[in-house]
């Protein structure tokens, strides 16, 4: 079974002050730390595990610049066999270019699945993949959390809200949204990525793929980024330990939880 | 001008409440816009008659109803391809679907299909100089985005659920109109098998009063019994929010959330929990919510009454230490 796995670098965000730069539409990035986005990450390991079970070969792909070849390095890393990154020069695509440009390179291998994760962890789209199957013209599921591959089908797993899964039998090849929790990652070693060195990775630009700049119009732009209103929300709790831990005690109290 | 669509999601018999928080929306903006609503329904034989269009047609001008066998529960290429026929056919200016795992497996196909722009996981929808612009958060919630869309006949747009509230009723008795399905559509390349519930566990966390409920800030497996300590000496039940489940340290009948369960407790305290938008649908019922996080501006203080900007395992010795009777 031929894969290939469609990934992002993004920054780390949690715990983070995030600032807003001169443009007003985009936040200060130099200082943020980078990361595989955390749906990728399974979406690599879905396709890694596939690929042992089965054979066939993993393609990891990423739009970016060279510090992003990093998420690749890590898919070679975690079993990849060769890595595909495009590299978008100036043009910051939106999700519609993103599906657009990753479509081109992909029509031209030979697949049976294509797995992307929900979401990239940055802008929370969750479009780039869908997209990606209709560019294609293929069956598709999003939100997936369960596959087992069976002869020209799969049986597929989909969350759904309030803990219900929808089960159903999708005809490949099929591109497949992959949601957190479907597996667990493996870990990757420092020296694991330094021997994925040796596996191939490409570079192509949106020239390369015979792209134009007419072609790459984005179909949504940022007006204005603002961060969210600081004079709503919660009632802070100051002081040293034991007496936030007294307050909220008595808090419970209040709303009728006796301890 | 062309119209406001709005695409109903239901599932076992029952339209969902993003559905009407849609139509509740749109009719806002028609009014702003001056033009009218239509729902569009596709449902199995028989489903439609009084439960679904009447509901329907209490919040629209018009209710297109598309009836087939294989449209008793959603199905990702009739969707696609009726709606993308439908759509080209009436040229609606915006066309509303819901952000849920549905919403999100078909919105982005028809939307390429149908050449429109789109908008996901949308809060708000503005109108700028006649055409639409959307406010939506980035960053799981630590930035909001106004975000505007290249000039077109129409616009698409998925709609975060809870982002609007329904507090009225329908006063609308808009027509319900049956559609023939369009010729040459592809046919479903995916096929329904069943819905499956998750397994349920020794806790029915639904039913607590007290919620001690713990989040990825909890960093790892060996932790989650120090919180669990803590419940018990509290009296109340642990739950947890997503990472916890996925990264397999509580089992997923814990998991409060709109993939877990909706919970009601008097006090909810959320001990480094980061508030996705997911986490925080499952939690409005809940009487009074104490959050706990380091990142004094993570999102899950915007929703809580009470917050406290510290280590999450200080607080939890802290309160043991209390309910001791330290």
């Amino acid at each position: 079974m031929n894969i290939i796995v469609c990934v992002k670098r993004v920054p780390l965000t949690q715990e983070v002050d995030l600032e807003i730069d001169d443009t007003g539409k985009k936040i200060k990035e130099d200082a943020l730390a980078y990361v595989i986005n955390d749906w990728d990450n399974y979406a690599i390991e879905a396709a890694v595990r596939l690929q042992e079970a089965l054979g066939g070969d993993v393609t990891a792909v990423t739009i970016g610049c060279e510090d992003d070849e990093e998420v690749l390095r890590r898919a070679l890393a975690m079993g990849a066999d060769r890595a595909i990154r495009i590299d978008p020069g100036n043009l910051t695509p939106d999700g519609y270019l993103n599906a657009m440009i990753l479509a081109k390179p992909i029509s031209e291998l030979d697949y049976d699945l294509i797995l992307t994760g929900v979401q990239s962890e940055d802008q929370n789209t969750g479009m780039v993949g869908i997209m990606l199957a209709e560019q294609l013209g293929l069956a598709h599921a999003a939100i997936t959390n369960g596959i087992e591959p069976e002869e020209g089908t799969a049986k597929v797993r989909v969350e759904l809200e309030g803990g219900i899964d929808e089960v159903s039998r999708i005809q490949l090849p099929a591109l497949l949204t992959i949601q957190t929790g479907i597996n667990e990652p493996r870990y990757v070693s420092i020296m694991g990525i330094r021997k994925a060195k040796k596996k191939e990775l490409k570079v192509m630009s949106l020239e390369d793929l015979g792209f134009t700049v007419e072609d790459l119009t984005p179909q949504t732009r940022i007006e204005e980024v603002f961060l969210p209103p600081e004079t709503d929300g919660a009632e802070m709790i100051e002081g040293d330990p034991g007496t936030t831990a007294e307050t909220i005690i008595r808090i419970m109290g209040e709303k009728g939880v006796a301890v | 001008m062309g119209d406001i669509f709005v695409i109903a999601e239901h599932r076992n018999g029952e339209i969902r409440d993003i559905t009407f928080e849609m139509l509740k929306k749109a009719g806002a903006l028609a009014q702003d816009l001056s033009c009218s609503v239509t729902a569009v329904l596709l449902a199995g034989p028989g489903e439609v008659g009084e439960v679904f269009a009447d509901k329907l047609s209490k919040w629209a001008d018009r209710v297109l109803v598309f009836e087939d066998e294989r449209l008793k529960t959603y199905d990702s290429d009739l969707y696609t391809g009726i709606l993308a026929a439908l759509v080209q056919e009436q040229q609606p200016f915006i066309t509303l679907m819901g952000h849920t795992s549905w919403g999100l497996d078909y919105a982005p196909a028809l939307a390429v299909r149908t050449g429109c722009p789109l908008a996901t996981d949308v809060n708000d929808i503005l109108l700028e100089d006649g055409r639409p612009q959307v406010i939506r958060q980035t960053y799981s919630g630590k930035l909001f985005s106004r975000v505007s869309f290249d000039p077109s006949g129409g616009y698409m747009i998925t709609v975060r659920p809870g982002a609007f509230q329904v507090d009225t009723e329908g006063d609308k008795a808009g027509e319900v109109v049956q559609q023939n399905l369009p010729e040459g559509i592809q046919s479903p390349r995916r096929e329904f098998l069943e819905f499956e519930e998750a397994a349920a566990g020794d806790v029915d966390i639904t039913q607590a009063d007290l919620l001690v409920s713990v989040g990825r800030g909890v960093g790892e497996a060996d932790n989650i019994s120090t919180v669990q300590e803590l419940a018990d000496l509290l009296g109340g039940t642990l739950s947890c929010s997503r990472p916890v489940v996925d990264k397999n340290w509580l089992p997923k009948y814990h998991q409060v959330g709109t993939s877990g369960k909706s919970v009601k407790p008097k006090v909810y305290l959320a001990l480094g929990i980061s508030g996705a938008f997911q986490h925080v649908a499952g939690i409005t019922g809940a009487d009074c919510v104490i959050a706990v996080n380091k990142d004094k501006k993570a999102p899950i203080f915007r929703v809580a009454d009470y917050g406290i900007a510290d280590d999450l395992f200080t607080v939890v010795e802290a309160l043991k230490a209390k309910a001791k009777g330290g």
